[in-house]
């Protein structure tokens, strides 16, 4: 008899059901829990109401990276309640026996930038965190997804989750990238095409020469946003890219183990003629670099391009929507963005805060000068992510340039440690939301690319980096 | 969780699509270590100018906001973050159900656990419910989990979908952990069965 042809995610799925009854969701095993101090608190605060213990703290994993401060001294901690929130985490790693990448931690950083580099996330995988942003592991061919406090409670206590089944829907992405665009540009690209909402209830496969070209970290950044268009997860098939990134890293399997696991994950891709449930195709060859004006991340233009009108959408409330956003960021129809003046600039995140963006980053800024006036900021992913760039002399580029080199950790993605934008201030910013408010209240973020972030730094004003680039 | 059967109510009208969970509660109020009280965080940077005074415009300010249970949105409602301080807060300030065309999966799965329902409803009667509640912000609403109705004020049902498990849970104000603690057999055959994929303590001895 022979099976069906499946997809990479029906063969994860199926590989991790626990039981599966009618007329309930499907009870789904988890391999590799993330935690951090935001989302956690309130599901231990219930693990000891009830009595109950962390099912499998071996495979449970925690870091601080929301509300820790990024400046070269981190502690102590001038916010009583970020200070509150981050003891809160030491001591449920403490009591219940979770391995902790806290502060002064040589691993410390942020949880989907760890996962990867520790070896954690490997192909055919179940991982969840309590954050959206946990599709970026899906770029090793796991099924990674974002869950709330609730169901960190759930996977702290019985290491399974409730799930209804997602439909499936391939990406598939021809062409090749040309010089100066990005992965970023990539994934901002897509989300414009299909809007903020375009994936939900699905689960991406992102395929194609385009893909299949990109490396490990620009893998990365493209599953990371997935959550941007709605999409609950975002996935790309193992190949030789992902086993090369792999190879021994300190969690990833050694030797006879590891020939076995390489053996088991070329098993994964998507059988030749497995089925999606839908399909959405996107060329490559033609994106430009890509720079949002509205806010979320689906309001994206190329950069060469205007502000479009609100006036010429039918649909009466997403009309409203951007009006609304326009207001905020203070924008015009019909505006070309390229010259718009900028305050801020923020290197960093989890879909942006790894060595290749930092060496992008530095390509633009080496032997230039921040302009005067602007503010830059560059945050490290992780504490490997700050050595390793230190290690080639990035660091010193940033310092030289006139940028601020940090510590590792959310930062201005996310406005909850101090890294913020005043109000009515401009960033460009290669995080991954544009919301009103998200760097800070009044804040007007443009999200880009690390070249794109790294030429309005140079400059003042929105730049195309294919300008700067030699 | 508080069981959820049926609900009159007065609605407050946010005609927008795409609201974020960032704009539901900011992520400055997400330092907590609490569930309770983040009601009064709801929406704050649409409440409040930056001075505290409250926007004298935004329907959460009106009087009668403070007796509505249920909130009509534009599409993709809880769109971004996992954060679920964002049905804590909606919960806190008072509602019960959200209605939309469509909500965001994890703000969906959120809501669910909370004892918020989320109301998903065909675009047309979405239009008439924002013009309804237009001509007068004092309309009434009745949504019935058991039958799964949604009764405008005419009196006229609109039925609106959910799954059997989530249905009997909202009703019966069961907690789904209570019911994945009893699977515990069948998670030990699992793993008897799985090695594990990823083992944290042999690397740290």
């Amino acid at each position: 008899m022979t099976s069906a042809p499946r997809t990479l995610f029906d063969k994860i799925w199926d590989d991790h059901v626990v039981v599966e009854e009618p007329d309930s969701p499907t009870m789904l095993y988890i391999d590799l829990h993330l935690v951090h101090e935001v989302t956690s608190p309130q599901a231990f605060d219930g693990l000891r109401r009830r009595g109950l213990r962390v099912r499998r703290p071996q495979q449970t994993v925690a870091t601080i990276d929301h509300s820790i401060p990024t400046t070269p001294t981190r502690i102590p901690i001038d916010d009583p309640q970020a200070a509150r929130q981050i003891q809160q985490i030491v001591e449920n790693c403490r009591e219940f026996g979770i391995p902790l990448h806290g502060i002064g931690s040589p691993t410390q950083g942020v949880v989907h930038v760890i996962g990867p580099e520790l070896g954690l996330t490997q192909p055919g995988m179940t991982i969840v965190c309590g954050d959206s942003h946990t599709s970026t592991h899906g770029a090793f061919g796991a099924l990674a997804f974002g869950i709330g406090t609730s169901e960190v409670e759930h996977v702290l206590a019985t290491q399974c989750l409730l799930q209804s089944k997602p439909r499936t829907c391939q990406v598939h992405v021809e062409g090749y990238l040309s010089k100066g665009v990005t992965a970023k540009d990539l994934i901002l690209g897509l989300i414009a095409q299909i809007g903020s909402g375009g994936g939900t209830g699905y689960v991406f496969e992102y395929t194609g020469p385009a893909i299949r070209s990109l490396s490990m970290e620009e893998r990365m950044t493209v599953c990371n946003m997935s959550i941007e268009a709605g999409a609950r997860a975002g996935m790309i098939a193992p190949d030789d890219i992902t086993f090369e990134y792999l190879a021994g890293r300190p969690y990833a399997p050694k030797g006879e183990a590891w020939e076995a696991a390489v053996k088991r994950w070329r098993s994964l891709p998507s059988d030749p003629d497995a089925r999606f449930d839908h399909t959405i195709m996107l060329d490559a060859t033609r994106l430009e670099p890509m720079v949002t004006y509205g806010t979320n991340p689906a309001m994206a233009i190329p950069i060469t391009g205007i502000v479009p009108d609100p006036a010429s959408v039918s649909d009466a409330s997403e009309r409203q929507a951007m009006e609304k956003a326009l207001r905020y960021m203070d924008l015009r129809p019909g505006q070309f963005l390229l010259g718009h003046p900028i305050d801020v600039v923020f290197i960093g995140s989890c879909t942006n805060g790894r060595l290749s963006d930092l060496r992008q980053a530095a390509s633009v800024l080496k032997g230039r000068h921040v302009k005067e006036g602007v503010r830059v900021l560059v945050v490290p992913g992780s504490q490997s992510v700050k050595r390793a760039a230190e290690a080639e002399g990035l660091g010193r580029i940033f310092l030289e340039a006139g940028a601020e080199w940090r510590e590792s950790g959310c930062s201005m993605c996310i406005a909850m440690n101090g890294d913020q934008l005043q109000p009515g201030q401009y960033a460009v910013s290669t995080s991954n939301r544009n919301f009103e408010g998200r760097q800070g209240p009044g804040g007007r973020t443009f999200l880009a690319s690390p070249l794109t972030a790294a030429a309005a730094a140079i400059t003042g004003v929105i730049t195309d980096p294919r300008m700067l680039l030699e | 969780m508080q069981p959820f059967t049926r609900i009159t109510s007065r609605v407050v009208a946010l005609p927008i699509d795409n609201i974020d969970t960032d704009q539901i509660i900011p992520a400055r109020f997400l330092k907590t270590i609490h569930k309770e009280g983040l009601g009064q965080h709801l929406f704050a940077d649409w409440c409040y100018n930056p001075d505290g005074s409250p926007k004298p415009d935004f329907p959460l300010n009106q009087p009668e906001a403070r007796a509505a249970h249920i909130l009509l949105v534009g599409e993709n409602f809880g769109c971004g973050s996992s954060r679920e301080h964002a049905p804590w807060a909606l919960i806190d300030f008072g509602f019960r159900a959200v209605i939309s065309t469509s909500f965001a999966d994890i703000f969906r799965n959120n809501a669910l656990k909370n004892g918020l329902l989320p109301v998903v409803v065909d675009p047309d009667t979405h239009r008439r419910l924002f013009e309804l509640a237009k001509a007068d912000p004092s309309i009434v609403l009745t949504l019935d989990l058991a039958e799964q109705s949604l009764i405008l004020p005419d009196g006229k049902s609109v039925h609106f979908p959910i799954d059997a498990f989530n249905k009997k849970c909202l009703l019966e104000g069961i907690d789904p952990l209570g019911y994945l603690l009893k699977q515990e057999p069948l998670i030990q055959a699992y793993e008897a069965s799985h090695p594990a994929r990823v083992n944290i303590r042999i690397m740290e001895e």
